[in-house]
């Protein structure tokens, strides 16, 4: 069975339609890197593949189940937003999240993650008084915490210096070894290809290309771009 | 069922704890209702009887506005950062969620009108403290009431542009019952009337049973555009 299915999934914003059939599939334990230009889908597909937004026409299964109700425990979702509160402390913030995922100990595992990322020293301050960057690594923490079996990731690499890149391909592969499959939507595409064990790229609402990441794409990060440029869907 | 009910604990707690370290519609309502009962009380020139005939009215009209304050904050508290994604997409039920939700600005609206209540006795020389209990009951049951519609508006209204209008707008002509309700128990409590509340306490619980429930029930379809 597969961990994630989208079926010729649309999906429409009034008359514009962000996705146009896309049909994607990645077993457990594979990492996706979804790759496409600005206005693709990338962040619509995610969004469905979330729940968080219904599709229009097509169809989205978690590990065969439709989205939503139970299959949002084995979810780990990060959004263009850090979703996590201004005003709760970075401990106040990962607590609460692991109350809500229903994680055994919240408070220890807070703690545990805050030092993960690198920011046990001000696990007391507040989200708020925080950089760009301290905001985006709590926002992974928040991902993570409740060692999701699935992690739908939205441009997880914005605003990391190159210490909190390595820390986040330090969590990313450990999931990985864990059995946890990813998707991970990226402009930064030399660190996704790094993890990648499948490329999906969207074009204009349409997956145009799905299959293993190969050398090639390793080797010229921009390699698939140019291919599908050069003939034109 | 247990640990989703937590959850909504949890949700209560998390608003709690941020409204009363920013204080920002709190302030917002408790400044609000003060300032509308100062000037109510400079406005109206009224014999005593026909002050008690207005009380109840005077008393819901300023909760009611001052609710707004609060309830529209309900979900527009989510937006910065995109909290609100992360909380559907979360094993958390929506409904719990919104009873979250529900059960702080409850508490809050309650606060506001726990404050607001000495001072409308004071302003408008009003006798309230005789029969503090039997309207604190009324005011738990109404304030139930005008918080469950208005969080329930605040989930739709929570990605309009122009919410803060849209949110009266829609929620003030549903409340029209529950208030004729509250109005004519609150004048008649303060009055010292002996008169039949059945009737409108019926109407207030039932129109608190019916919009909890469609709320709980509608909540999943709003959320998850």
């Amino acid at each position: 069975m597969n961990a994630i299915e989208a079926d010729r999934v649309w999906k429409y914003f009034g008359d514009y339609p962000a996705l146009r059939g896309a049909t994607f599939e990645a077993a457990p334990g594979a990492c996706v890197a979804l790759l496409g230009r600005n206005g693709a889908g990338k962040t619509t597909l995610l969004r469905i593949l979330a729940n968080l937004s219904k599709p229009t026409k097509g169809e989205v299964k978690i590990f065969g189940e439709p989205g939503g109700g139970k299959t949002r425990e084995r979810i780990g979702y990060l959004g263009h937003g850090i979703g996590v509160y201004d005003d709760l402390s970075a401990i106040e913030n990962l607590t609460l999240f692991g109350q809500l995922m229903g994680v055994a100990d919240p408070a220890t595992a807070a703690a545990a993650a805050l030092e993960r990322v690198g920011l046990g020293r001000v696990r007391e301050g507040f989200a708020r008084e925080f950089s760009r960057g301290m905001r985006q690594r709590l926002a992974i923490a928040r991902a993570f915490l409740h060692k999701p079996e699935v992690l739908l990731l939205d441009e997880p690499f914005t605003s990391l210096d190159d210490r909190a890149v390595a820390v986040l391909h330090d969590l990313l592969r450990d999931a990985l070894a864990k059995g946890a499959t990813i998707v991970m939507s990226t402009h930064q595409i030399r660190e996704a290809m790094e993890l990648a064990t499948q490329v999906a790229l969207l074009e204009r609402g349409r997956i145009v290309h799905s299959g293993p990441r190969t050398v090639e794409m390793l080797a010229d990060p921009g390699w698939l771009y140019r291919k599908y440029e050069e003939k034109p869907q | 069922m247990k640990r989703d009910l937590l959850a909504a604990l949890f949700i209560a707690r998390k608003d709690l704890r941020t409204e009363f370290r920013t204080k920002e519609a709190l302030n917002a309502a408790v400044s609000f209702a003060l300032v509308v009962l100062v000037l109510f009380s400079f406005a109206f020139d009224l014999e005593r009887s026909e002050l008690y005939d207005i009380s109840g009215g005077l008393l819901w009209i300023i909760f009611l506005f001052a609710g707004s304050l609060i309830v529209n904050r309900s979900f527009t508290r989510e937006v910065p950062n995109d909290c609100l994604d992360v909380l559907v997409a979360s094993p958390v039920p929506a409904w719990a969620l919104f009873l979250g939700k529900s059960i702080s600005s409850f508490t809050l609206l309650m606060v506001v009108e726990l404050i607001s209540l000495p001072f409308y006795g004071l302003f408008n020389n009003i006798i309230w403290m005789k029969t503090f209990w039997p309207h604190f009951g009324l005011m738990l049951l109404t304030t139930w009431g005008i918080t469950v519609t208005g969080v329930a508006f605040s989930a739709v209204t929570v990605n309009v542009r122009l919410r803060e209008l849209m949110l009266p707008v829609l929620h003030y002509p549903l409340l029209i019952p529950l208030l004729i309700g509250a109005m004519e128990m609150s004048t008649a409590l303060l009055r010292g009337d002996a008169v039949d509340n059945g009737p409108n306490l019926r109407l207030v619980a039932v129109f608190d049973a019916i919009f909890t429930a469609l709320s709980l029930y509608l909540i999943e379809f709003i959320l998850v555009t």
